[in-house]
C-alpha cells in the first residue's frame, strides 16, 4: 500500500477532502462510493432494459415506477424473499464466499474513479494499475463460484471464464500503458488533466485521446467486453449451452449479486474508458468546465453521459451479435488484439518521442 | 498399459521432423478422465425435453448419445381409438408447429382409401395454409436457432411475423397452433370474407422483410463463424440416416416431395427447392431462409389459382376407410412425413404408423457432433432442425 501512497506525486486534492477532521470526508466519500455503485449500475441496468426492448421492438419494463424505471429495484427486493439454496454436494463455504469476492472488487474501483473536478474518492498516484489489479480479481470468485457449485455446467463456465481473462488482460492492459505513456502519469485524474492540455502539435488543437489513439479505444472497447463476460463474448454464461455457467446454481441474493458484480462491471469499465479516452469530464475537446461547484457537478453529468454512451454501445452490441465461441475468442486476443496493441504502444511511444 | 508406458507410446511414434504427438492420456500425477455432460431433458438448448449425453474431454465430444421418449405420448396407439375425425385433432399435436400439414396427410390417406374427390377450392385452400404453415415454422426456427449461437434479437423480429400471420390463419380456421381445418373431403369451412386480401398483403410483408433476416443473420459475421463448416453432413451419409427436408437440401440434393411426387394442386405451380452446398450449420440454415422465400413464392401463385366452388362434401355420418392400406408422404415443413394407414373397414384405422421427419434428422446428431466442441455442438443441435413432440410422438 505504501507504493501506491507514498512518492514523489503529489494528489490532487478532493472536493471531499475540503470538510475539517477526518470523520467527515471519510462519511462523505464511503457515501460517494456507495452511491455510485449501488445507483449508477440501476441507471445502467434500466438503460440496458429499454434500450434493448427498443431494439427489439419491444417495450421493456412499464409496470415498476415511472416507465418501469423502478423495475430492477423491485427485481433486488425478489431476490431477497428468494430461498437461499445451496446444493448438498456444493463446497458450502467457498459456495458462500465467491459471490462477495466477485463483487467486492469492483465495489474498490470506484474508488479511484473521478467523476469530475475534484470529485473523487482518491486520488493514487498508481490509479490506472489500481483499478485494472483490482478490477481482475474478481474472477477468482468467479472461477470459485464454477468450482464450489459442484455443477458441470458451473465447471466449464468457470474455467471458461479463467481462460477468457488470461487472454483479455494483456490486450487491456498494454493499451491502458499505452495511454499511461502518452499522459506520463497513471494517476486517472491526472490522464483527464493531460487529455485537457493536449494538443496537436503544429496545429494546437485540443483533442482527446481516443483520436491518437483509436486503435487502442478499440481494443479497450472488446477487450473490456470479453473481461465483463458481456455479448459476443458470454461463453462463461453462455445460456444456451451451459444453462448460465458459473451462476446455474445460485439463487436469491447471491445471484443478484452476480448481477450486480455484472452491471457495476459495466459503468466501471465505462467509466474507465471515459477517463483515457474520452476526455473523462471535459464536455467537448477544447472546452473548458465553469470553475467551482457548478463546474464539479457539470462535470459529474458529463463523465455518467459519457459511461451511459457507452453502456448502451455495450447493449447494443448484446442484441446485434451472436456468441463467439471460445477457441474464436483466443485466436481474436492473441492474433488480432495483442498484436494490434503492441503496434499501437510501439506508434504512440515513437510519436511521443519525436513530439518531444 | 501403465501412463508410463504411455507416454513412451506417444514419444516412440513420432518420427523426426513430425513434431512431438501431443496426445496426452495421463501423467501419472493427474489423470484426466471422460466427463459426461447430460444435456437436457430440461436444457435451454433442446427446446422441449430432449435430452443428449455427451461423453466429453475437455469441451470436446468424445461420443453423443440421444436419449428421447421424454414426450412420448402414446399417438399412434391414441390414434388406433379414434375415428377419423377425431384423429384430425391428434396428429395436430406431434408436431405443434406444423399443426396443418400434419392433419393434411391424414386427410390425404384417408381420402386415398376413399378413392375420394377432393374439390378443387379446397384442394388450393390446403395448399394455401400448408404454405403459410411452413412459412410459420421456419420463421421460428429462425429465431431459435439464432437464440442458441446467443442472438437474443430475430427472435423478437420472427415473432412480430408469426403473429400476423398466425392472426390470418386464425381467421380462417380459429385455432393458432392446433387449426384441426382440414376434414375428410375438403376443409373445415369457406375462408372468411377478405382473407386472400390479407394473405396478399402478407405476401408483401414478408417480401419486404425477408431481407432483413438475410441481413441480420446471414450476413453476421460473427454468425459465419459459428456456423461455417460446422457439422458438414456428406449426402450419402444423409440419405442412408434418412434425413429429409432442409437438412436434406442443405447437403445438395433437391428433393422435395411436392416437387418429387406432387399431391395436391402441386404441379400446376412451381416450386422451388433451394439447396446448399456443404451441409454445414450455415447451409442448412441458409436453406431454410431460402425455404420461406420459396413457399412466399408458392403463396403468391396459389392466390391467382383459388376458384370458386364446395369446400368440403357431405359425408356419411361415420367415415369408415376400407379394408386395406395405403401410405402418403407430405413435405413437412421439417421434412417427409409419412403417414402408414392400415385400416380393416372400421371406423378407426387398425394402424396409423407415422414416419416424422424430426426423429429421423435427430438421428444424424450423434454422427454429426463427435470431435467437435460443446458450442459446435449447441449450434449442430439447433441447426438439425426439430420438434421434440415430433420425435417421441
Amino acid at each position: 500500500m505504501s507504493l501506491l501512497l507514498a512518492g514523489a506525486y503529489a494528489p490532487s486534492e478532493s472536493l471531499l477532502d475540503s470538510f475539517d477532521g477526518v470523520l467527515v470526508p471519510t462519511l462523505l466519500k464511503i457515501a460517494f462510493i456507495t452511491v455510485m455503485f449501488l445507483v449508477v449500475p440501476l441507471v445502467g441496468g434500466y438503460l440496458e432494459h429499454k434500450g434493448m426492448a427498443r431494439l427489439q421492438a419491444r417495450r421493456g419494463p412499464v409496470e415498476a415506477g415511472p416507465a418501469g424505471s423502478l423495475q430492477l429495484v423491485a427485481d433486488g427486493i425478489k431476490f431477497i424473499q428468494k430461498e437461499d439454496i445451496i446444493p448438498r454436494a456444493a463446497d458450502r463455504r467457498v459456495f458462500a464466499l465467491a459471490p462477495g469476492l466477485a463483487l467486492v472488487p469492483t465495489l474498490l474501483t470506484f474508488a479511484v474513479i473521478p467523476l469530475g473536478p475534484g470529485l473523487f474518492a482518491l486520488d493514487l498516484e498508481l490509479g490506472l494499475f489500481y483499478a485494472l489489479a483490482i478490477s481482475s480479481v474478481s474472477v477468482l470468485g468467479v472461477m470459485m463460484a464454477g468450482w464450489a457449485s459442484a455443477n458441470k455446467f458451473s465447471l466449464i463456465g468457470g474455467l471458461r471464464a479463467a481462460a477468457q481473462l488470461i487472454a483479455y488482460e494483456l490486450p487491456l492492459i498494454l493499451v491502458a500503458a499505452t495511454v499511461a505513456l502518452q499522459a506520463g502519469t497513471l494517476s486517472l485524474v491526472g490522464i483527464v488533466e493531460a487529455q485537457q492540455a493536449f494538443e496537436v502539435p503544429g496545429l494546437g488543437i485540443n483533442l482527446w485521446y481516443v483520436f491518437p489513439q483509436v486503435l487502442g479505444f478499440g481494443i479497450f472497447f472488446v477487450a473490456a467486453l470479453a473481461e465483463l463476460s458481456r455479448p459476443p463474448f458470454d461463453m462463461p454464461i453462455g445460456d444456451s449451452e451451459l444453462v448460465f455457467g458459473y451462476m446455474t446454481e445460485y439463487t436469491g441474493i447471491k445471484f443478484a449479486m452476480f448481477l450486480l458484480t455484472e452491471y457495476a462491471g459495466m459503468i466501471v469499465m465505462s467509466a474507465l474508458m471515459t477517463v483515457l479516452f474520452l476526455g473523462g469530464w471535459q464536455p467537448l475537446p477544447g472546452v473548458d468546465l465553469p470553475d467551482g461547484l457548478l463546474g464539479t457537478f457539470l462535470g459529474a453529468g458529463v463523465t455518467l453521459g459519457k459511461v451511459m454512451l457507452l453502456v448502451f454501445m455495450m447493449v447494443w452490441i448484446r442484441v446485434a451479435y451472436p456468441r463467439l465461441r471460445e477457441d474464436q475468442l483466443q485466436r481474436i486476443s492473441w492474433t488480432v488484439l495483442v498484436p494490434l496493441s503492441l503496434l499501437n504502444l510501439a506508434v504512440v511511444a515513437v510519436g511521443k518521442v519525436v513530439v518531444q | 498399459m501403465s501412463d508410463l508406458d504411455t507416454r513412451e507410446r506417444v514419444l516412440q511414434g513420432t518420427a523426426p521432423g513430425e513434431g512431438l504427438a501431443i496426445e496426452l492420456i495421463g501423467d501419472g500425477d493427474l489423470v484426466t478422465a471422460d466427463m459426461s455432460l447430460s444435456i437436457g431433458p430440461a436444457h435451454p438448448a433442446t427446446h422441449g425435453v430432449f435430452r443428449i449425453v455427451f461423453e466429453m474431454d475437455g469441451e470436446r465430444i468424445v461420443r453423443a448419445r440421444p436419449v428421447i421418449g421424454y414426450m412420448h405420448r402414446g399417438f399412434e396407439k391414441l390414434a388406433e381409438h379414434r375415428d377419423y375425425r377425431q384423429i384430425m385433432a391428434l396428429v395436430n399435436r406431434h408436431d405443434w408447429l406444423s399443426g396443418f400439414a400434419n392433419e393434411l396427410g391424414v386427410a390425404l390417406a384417408v381420402e386415398q382409401m376413399l378413392e375420394m374427390e377432393v374439390p378443387e377450392r379446397a384442394q388450393w385452400i390446403r395448399m394455401l395454409m400448408a404454405e403459410w404453415n411452413r412459412v410459420l415454422n421456419h420463421l421460428m426456427f429462425i429465431g431459435s436457432y439464432a437464440l442458441e449461437l446467443g442472438a437474443i434479437t430475430p427472435m423478437f423480429y420472427a415473432f412480430r411475423e408469426r403473429e400476423d400471420i398466425q392472426h390470418l390463419l386464425e381467421a380462417a380456421t380459429g385455432g393458432r397452433l392446433h387449426f384441426t381445418y382440414n376434414q375428410v373431403g375438403g376443409v373445415k369451412i369457406d375462408l372468411p370474407a377478405g382473407f386472400l386480401r390479407e394473405s396478399e398483403r402478407l405476401v408483401g410483408v414478408m417480401r419486404q422483410r425477408m431481407p432483413d433476416y438475410f441481413d441480420l443473420v446471414h450476413g453476421n459475421e460473427i454468425f459465419r463463424g459459428r456456423t461455417v463448416n460446422v457439422g458438414p453432413l456428406p449426402v450419402d451419409v444423409a440419405t442412408s440416416i434418412g434425413v429429409t427436408g432442409p437438412a436434406l437440401q442443405a447437403t445438395g440434393l433437391a428433393e422435395d416431395a411436392r416437387v418429387t411426387e406432387p399431391y395436391l394442386q402441386y404441379d400446376k405451380v412451381e416450386v422451388e427447392v433451394p439447396v446448399g452446398a456443404n451441409g454445414d450449420a450455415f447451409d442448412r440454415f441458409d436453406v431454410l431462409l431460402r425455404r420461406i422465400v420459396a413457399s412466399i413464392d408458392v403463396i403468391d401463385q396459389i392466390h391467382g389459382h383459388i376458384g370458386a366452388g364446395p369446400v368440403n362434401q357431405k359425408l356419411p355420418k361415420m367415415v369408415k376407410a376400407p379394408e386395406g392400406w395405403t401410405y402418403v408422404r407430405t413435405e413437412n415443413p421439417l421434412g417427409q412425413l409419412g403417414y402408414w394407414l392400415e385400416s380393416d373397414g372400421g371406423r378407426t384405422p387398425w394402424r396409423l404408423k407415422m414416419r416424422t421427419p424430426s426423429f429421423s434428422n435427430v438421428q444424424a446428431i450423434p454422427y454429426l457432433v463427435e470431435g467437435q466442441l460443446l458450442a459446435d455442438a449447441i449450434s449442430i443441435l439447433g441447426s438439425v432442425f426439430f420438434v421434440v413432440g415430433d420425435i417421441d410422438r
